[in-house]
């Protein structure tokens, strides 16, 4: 072993380095300055300035999730750890690798509310998959070996190193990457063989089967993407996937049909309640899922592969669990599939599918854009249609915007949406943006926005001008927090109370300020020509996309009432809702 | 749902800071009951501390509690006593009464009845040692309450399996 001696600083970045980092997001201050003086003495690490935390997170998520890698983010104590606990929190929710480090006061000021003092892991406990305070730079380099181990593996999540500023200045010993291997934190990869043999059994007798997949599937890489669409495929079932899973199957399949939930499609929803056999792949179950919990999909057997026991039986009972990573799992669900017998009743498929097909025919996600105002859903559609044969990766902010963009921009791969499902993080899209931009410096970068969210981050457009990243933010402009009031409409009498977007910027000016490109389109004759001139600079890009003010997002399945209560145009917005319905969020 | 039953976990973790704040916030952040909770080193060699929770809940509940600590990073092991095979529970309670006369006699002898162990005396009180099930606590404090109790502190309920294996 390795047995080099060297001042904390640099054992943090040697392990960077052999851990295979190429690209930190972060922001310096006094308790990291070590670090920073070290950065500044090598070549192999580049370190990205962010304008906030907060963006230094959610940017590292984005170049994790377009590639698969573990993002790194170091910020200073105090105030720079406090503000990256929003990103530390989605890339929790969201499974997302990442590993932070945080700068701590000397470890002799820990509990005198040192300057710029903060309990960062008490403060982070619950919003990371793990943490460490590092007392003692004979450990360092292990920590820091064990933090990317535990941010990769088995459910990926965030990491947080704390670092005293007297241990990044004292030598210590540099141990390399191998046996990280922990003592007590074993994920299990491989499914039980009995279990899934089970499972395979119950798929054949399937008479009205569904495929429910989520972002465990991405997260487990593009074989298991791959596996997904071969299993699926020789199965002849129908498939429908959460926001998070959108990619991991190609949304052009005859087989996929659209996104399932809240906003999902109808022929989604209604399979999704229908169904006999039920087999979620990679997803939890998660209420924007599953609305009523007690009416969710009746007459179901449920099959669930996840890597997380904690995600089974959480909020649905299910009848077989897998625990295991899908890539395993789906590979010995295809061998077990081949050499079973029991194939289900092809009649009984035949009718399944001509039921989803009536209910696709009911073609849920048409608008109509006439009149002279922008329809938010054909400024998307546009941009698919305009983008679709490009390398081009979407990020979203949060709200209305997100889901349209979920509904209709078509993704074909996996790893080229990048979104925050679940915290709904507004202020995610523009960092995470970068961050993808970073990885990518060559592809299309777009953060569909909303008006109200991008002014949330809108300081990265100075990293973005700082670095070259040339992201485009299409800003789907309604004037109005849209998914709030759309809920005020909804349940509170249309009392729009604080949810307009007052004293907006001209973000065509704001573009140019910051350097980059400010667009606007008004009329929807205009939507073409301004995402050409979008496509055609080569610099960051805002697009103001004056849209409809008064559209809402539809399909929607209210707070409370199950899949087949859903609402299609604002000619049902008044359903009533229940009481249970109300307090839920 | 199921109906709601108390049940005895036992957890084998790192003896490492925080690691019962990170058992605590997990009780408290998903909103799970915590009746009580013992920790204590036990094996100084390989750093170990076991902490012994009750809590409360309906089966799946109960399954999502013992999910939640196994994914714990330094949790060791996770096993609900209630459930595992037969155990024995004992909990300790240093008892505080004080009085005078007649009620302080009749204090004794319950105490004696209970087989509870005098640790201190002054001419105006005693303090009791007494170890059992929480039940056999219960009673002798709620006993002591009219003879003159002042005071009370209890450890919890710390268990174990029967029979020849560990956790």
């Amino acid at each position: 072993m390795n047995q080099d001696r060297m001042i904390g600083s640099e054992i943090v970045l040697k392990a960077l380095c052999d851990q295979g980092v190429e690209v930190i997001f972060g922001y310096p201050g006094g308790a990291v300055l070590p670090i920073y003086d070290a950065l500044f003495q090598q070549k192999e690490l580049r370190h990205i300035l962010v304008r906030h935390e907060q963006a230094a997170v959610h940017a590292a998520e984005g170049y994790a999730r377009s590639t698969g890698k573990v993002g790194v983010v170091l910020v200073t104590s105090g105030p720079g750890a406090t503000n990256a606990v929003t990103g530390l929190t989605d890339a929790l929710m969201d499974s997302v690798p990442i590993v932070c480090l945080t700068g701590q006061v000397p470890t002799h000021l820990i509990g005198n509310d040192a300057f710029q003092e903060a309990d960062t892991t008490g403060i982070t406990r619950p919003c990371t998959k793990h943490n460490y305070l590092v007392r003692d730079t004979d450990k360092l380099a292990r920590t820091v070996h064990e933090a990317f181990y535990v941010a990769r593996t088995g459910r990926p999540g965030p990491v947080v190193v704390d670092l005293p500023k007297d241990i990044l200045m004292e030598s210590g010993p540099y141990f390399g990457p191998t046996n990280v291997e922990h003592k007590t934190y074993k994920p299990t990869v491989k499914g039980d063989a009995d279990a899934i043999r089970q499972a395979v059994a119950l798929i054949g007798s399937a008479k009205r089967p569904l495929i429910y997949y989520g972002g465990g599937v991405v997260n487990s890489g593009s074989a298991a993407c791959q596996l997904l669409t071969q299993f699926v495929e020789m199965t002849g079932f129908p498939c429908t996937s959460t926001l998070m899973g959108l990619g991991a199957f190609p949304a052009s399949h005859p087989q996929f049909l659209g996104m399932v939930g809240m906003h999902g499609t109808c022929e989604s929803n209604w399979a999704m309640h229908g169904c006999d056999v039920m087999i979620n792949i990679g997803a939890r179950f998660d209420d924007r899922v599953t609305g009523r919990l007690d009416a969710f999909s009746p007459g179901s057997k449920k099959i669930h592969i996840d890597i997380d026991p904690s995600s089974i039986n959480k909020n649905i009972e299910v009848d077989h669990a897998i625990i295991g990573d899908v890539a395993h799992v789906l590979e010995d669900m295809i061998k077990f599939w081949k050499a079973a017998q029991a194939r289900p009743d092809k009649k009984a498929l035949k009718d399944w599918w001509a039921q989803i097909e009536e209910w696709r025919a009911r073609d849920c996600l048409r608008f109509n854009q006439s009149g002279k105002l922008i329809k938010p859903q054909y400024a998307i559609q546009r941009l698919y249609e305009l983008t679709k044969d490009r390398e081009t990766f979407i990020t979203t902010e949060v709200g209305q915007h997100q889901m349209w963009a979920a509904q209709y921009y078509k993704f074909e791969k996996p790893y080229h949406w990048m979104t925050s499902g679940g915290l709904g993080t507004m202020g995610y899209g523009l960092p995470a943006a970068m961050g993808v931009q970073v990885a990518h410096p060559k592809a299309l970068v777009v953060d569909i926005a909303g008006e109200a969210s991008i002014l949330m981050n809108i300081q990265e457009m100075s990293t973005l001008a700082q670095y070259r990243l040339p992201v485009k933010v299409f800003i789907i402009n309604n004037e109005y927090m849209g998914m709030v009031r759309q809920w005020q409409e909804l349940m509170h009498g249309g009392r729009y109370s604080e949810s307009y977007s007052a004293a907006l910027p001209d973000f065509v000016k704001l573009a140019e300020s910051f350097g980059g490109v400010g667009l606007r389109a008004t009329k929807p004759e205009e939507v073409d020509p301004v995402i050409e001139e979008m496509l055609a600079a080569d610099a960051p890009v805002i697009v103001d996309v004056r849209v409809d003010p008064a559209e809402n997002c539809f399909p929607m399945i209210p707070s409370g009432a199950p899949h087949n209560e859903m609402l299609f145009g604002p000619e049902d917005t008044q359903a009533t809702i229940s009481d249970e319905g109300m307090v839920l969020v | 749902m199921g109906n709601v039953a108390k049940h005895t976990i036992g957890v084998l973790v790192d003896n490492e800071a925080g690691v019962l704040a990170r058992v605590i916030g997990l009780f408290s952040g998903r909103g799970y009951n915590i009746e009580s909770l013992t920790v204590a080193e036990v094996d100084v060699e390989k750093e170990l501390s076991r902490i012994t929770v009750v809590t409360s809940g309906t089966p799946m509940v109960i399954e999502q509690i013992k999910a939640q600590l196994s994914r714990l990073v330094p949790v060791h092991k996770v096993s609900d006593l209630t459930t595992d095979g037969p155990s024995v529970e004992r909990e300790l309670a240093l008892i505080k009464v004080a009085g005078s006369g007649e009620q302080r006699v009749e204090s004794l002898r319950i105490a004696d009845i209970f087989r509870a162990r005098v640790v201190d005396s002054t001419s105006e009180s005693f303090v009791f040692e007494m170890t059992g099930s929480t039940d056999k606590l219960n009673a002798f404090i709620s006993l002591m309450i009219p003879l003159g109790l002042t005071d009370v502190s209890r450890t919890g309920v710390v268990a174990i399996s029967r029979g020849p294996n560990p956790l």
